[in-house]
């Protein structure tokens, strides 16, 4: 059983200094957002505020600075992300990019990738959508079928993904495809990644998914006889599913992991209001008292990855615990205020109503609540 | 960094130590029937265990709250049957108002406002006081003024929490302390509480890291249908999702010891971070003490395993100084007070270096 500890950490001046100016920001490009639009939260797209962070130095802000990177650190990047988040801000066109491709590219990707397509990611211009679920595999990613086979000058893809976010906006797209075939013995190899030009590349079409929110979040993509060049492989022919993982390390332990309903937190504090009987005080206490001990925990992970740790069982805790709160934030709200949402009125309601709506894909991205307990399991020695 | 000083590392792997040493099933049975730990006591008073907290020229370590964690946690994981958490919060309440700390072991009485202290003299009733018949002095805080009391100066009738604790009911009737003193510290909630709230919260998560432990080496043991019921999934979510909430109790009651460390003269703030502690302390117990007693199947009902002196003192702790509901609506009444536009900008404030 491994020691799951998750050490205090505070946040430096000089993050506390980025935050004023964060919300100065914040304040000028939100005026006038509606409560329902914020709470899209990192859902929501907006390429011009997409390019006003990426002119502040927001987006890649602890890469390299040859690349465009900010050079600055994870605990200035955590703030920059909370208060966008807790705002609302329309992230999601860079957001991919910023938090999973760009950092992937970094590691694994060569000198002439990172040359040609960080810089664009750090002026917020150039956005990306992962492709790694299929019809047949959600979590279980060993399992994908689509495939790429060499070609004299490249690859040719075919197969299908699904579930891709925003892959009707992304420029491009980063595949896990096969390259060579399912072995038994090793279900993990022969998995490999691909950077896809999605706007430039014959045979690819993107058809959307509408949710049950009424939005187009997620698309299928189908690929036929789809050519890239050679040096569209990102990392080793083969070498996919270490690189996945590490790809996924980044995606678990963000502040999106605990403020994607903070909207209807906040709304639900305007409607309550200061005359609250006890219990609803007690309601509303409860989901305070989680926020700020998950912000704790967040912030204590910011600062192992500053000193160069990778907390993967901590960042799997994180996940585990965020997604539960933000989930069930509805359904706290429901006992605390026990409405029926009308949705064309606005304000506590409609964001109300989108939330309970939107909730049940948190449980489901970026790995299954099942598949992080799994994670957690192995850490307690179980498995 | 809480737990991670010199001081902290000596106190923990002492503290660690010597009661998993001297706290055995027996000691447990034992005090349970009532018998008063004494070489348990005295072994953890010769090592300095018992007053971390007070200033060294009152009879103390003179540690910090954050190093002074770790004795609380380990205190919860290896459930100590002796007042060690009240004792380490009750020095620093002296020494705090500058009272020289006597030896033994010190009641904490948590008597809010239902005590009163004017014209010299304390009368009052505070149910449910940890230890006060086994406390040489109790000692207690009202508006502003600490009082240390020989016990044998108040009407003691002995009564036992959930776990076999002893929580007893104390009277007042004008009693003269033998020394008082004026607290620096300004606060919106008895300071008794808030201290005896803290504490809660740090045993506890040791305790839950204690019952995540016991139900983890069960499952590896036990056998059904032909395997460790480690290998079921079912096992295997339900743990792990206990083991999340019970690293969220962990890092909450740690973040509350820092909060105490950098209070200054005011603890209003700081009862912020005590009062999420022992909310989420309280929640993830529920969902704790499932999973180890549903892993443990019926063996772990039995009074012959050891898991239940550690899942009874969840549920009895749970409720002291101050269940989540009174916690929760502290923290909601200032949420609700400030309005929703200073949600965000308040709990950022919090975290700061």
């Amino acid at each position: 059983m491994e020691d799951i500890r998750f050490t205090p950490g505070l946040l430096p001046p000089e993050a506390e200094a980025l935050r004023a100016e964060v919300r100065a920001f914040i304040a000028d490009h939100l005026k006038g957002y509606s409560g329902v639009k914020r709470a899209k939260s990192w859902s929501g797209a907006d390429p011009e505020f997409s390019k006003a962070m990426g002119a502040k130095g927001w987006i890649g802000m602890t890469w390299p600075k040859e690349y465009g990177g900010g050079g600055r650190s994870f605990l200035e990047r955590y703030v920059v992300l909370e208060e966008m988040l807790a705002a609302g801000a329309p992230v999601s066109a860079h957001w991919v990019a910023d938090r999973q491709s760009g950092p992937l590219l970094l590691k694994f990707g060569t000198e002439d990738q990172r040359r040609k397509y960080i810089p664009a990611i750090t002026r917020g211009e150039s956005y990306f959508c992962i492709g790694m679920s299929e019809p047949n595999s959600g979590s279980d990613l060993a399992s994908i079928r689509t495939r790429a086979e060499k070609t004299a000058d490249g690859w040719r893809i075919n197969g299908q993904k699904i579930w891709t976010s925003k892959a009707h906006t992304a420029h491009h797209m980063i595949a896990l495809v096969r390259t060579q075939p399912q072995d038994p013995k090793d279900r993990h190899a022969g998995l490999s990644q691909f950077l896809i030009d999605m706007k430039n590349t014959k045979g690819i079409t993107i058809r959307p998914i509408r949710n049950m929110a009424g939005e187009q979040m997620f698309n299928e993509v189908f690929f036929e006889d789809a050519e890239v060049p050679a040096d569209a492989l990102v990392g080793t022919d083969g070498g996919g599913w270490g690189q996945v993982t590490t790809e996924l390390a980044f995606e678990r332990s963000g502040p999106e992991r605990y403020l994607s309903s903070y909207q209807l937190l906040f709304e639900l504090v305007r409607e309550i209001g200061a005359d609250a009987g006890p219990a609803e005080a007690a309601g509303i206490g409860r989901l305070a008292a989680h926020l700020s001990t998950l912000r704790q925990m967040s912030i204590s992970i910011a600062t192992m990855l500053e000193s160069g740790e990778t907390p993967n069982l901590a960042a799997a805790i994180v996940k585990e615990l965020g997604v539960a709160y933000e989930q069930d934030m509805p359904g706290r709200a429901h006992d605390i205020a026990g409405i029926s949402p009308r949705v064309g009125a606005g304000g506590f309601d409609q964001v109300m109503a989108y939330m309970t709506m939107a909730a049940r894909s948190f449980s489901l991205r970026g790995g299954t609540r099942e598949i992080m307990r799994g994670i957690i399991a192995r850490g307690l020695g179980l498995r | 960094m809480t737990g991670t000083s010199e001081m902290a590392n000596i106190l923990a792997e002492t503290a660690g130590r010597l009661l998993q040493d001297h706290v055995t099933r027996d000691v447990l049975g034992a005090a349970e029937d009532g018998a008063w730990p004494q070489d348990l006591w005295q072994v953890l008073e010769d090592n300095g265990l018992t007053q971390p907290l007070a200033p060294e020229d009152r009879g103390g370590m003179g540690a910090s709250f954050a190093d002074a964690f770790v004795i609380a946690f380990a205190a919860g994981r290896r459930r100590a049957p002796v007042p060690l958490v009240e004792t380490m919060a009750a020095g620093w309440l002296l020494g705090r108002a500058g009272i020289d700390v006597p030896p033994g072991p010190l009641a904490l009485i948590d008597g809010g406002a239902d005590l009163d202290f004017s014209g010299g003299a304390l009368s009052g009733i505070a149910p449910g006081a940890p230890w006060a018949a086994q406390a040489g002095h109790l000692v207690a805080e009202v508006g502003g003024t600490v009082l240390l009391i020989p016990a044998d100066a108040a009407t003691i009738i002995p009564d036992r929490n959930m776990a076999g604790e002893p929580r007893d009911t104390v009277t007042f009737d004008k009693v003269k302390p033998s020394v008082t003193g004026a607290l620096d510290l300004t606060a919106s909630v008895p300071v008794a509480r808030t201290l005896g709230a803290l504490m809660r919260a740090a045993q506890m998560a040791g305790a839950m890291e204690g019952a995540i432990s016991l139900a983890v080496q069960h499952a590896g043991d036990r056998e059904q249908f032909g395997r460790p019921i480690a290998k079921f999934q079912a096992i295997q979510q339900m743990l792990a999702r206990a083991a999340a909430r019970a690293a969220q109790a962990r890092s909450a009651a740690e973040t509350a010891f820092l909060a105490l460390d950098r209070a200054g003269g005011d603890l209003t703030d700081a009862e912020w971070d005590v009062a999420a502690a022992k909310v989420v302390a309280g929640e993830a117990a529920e969902i704790v003490y499932d999973a180890a007693h549903q892993t443990h199947g019926a063996i772990g009902f039995t009074y012959e395993h050891e898991l239940h002196f550690t899942t009874r003192r969840l549920w009895a702790w749970r409720g002291e100084f101050g269940a989540e509901t009174f916690w929760a609506q502290d923290i909601g009444r200032r949420v609700l007070a400030r309005g929703a536009d200073n949600l965000w900008p308040d709990l950022t404030a919090r975290q700061r270096g």
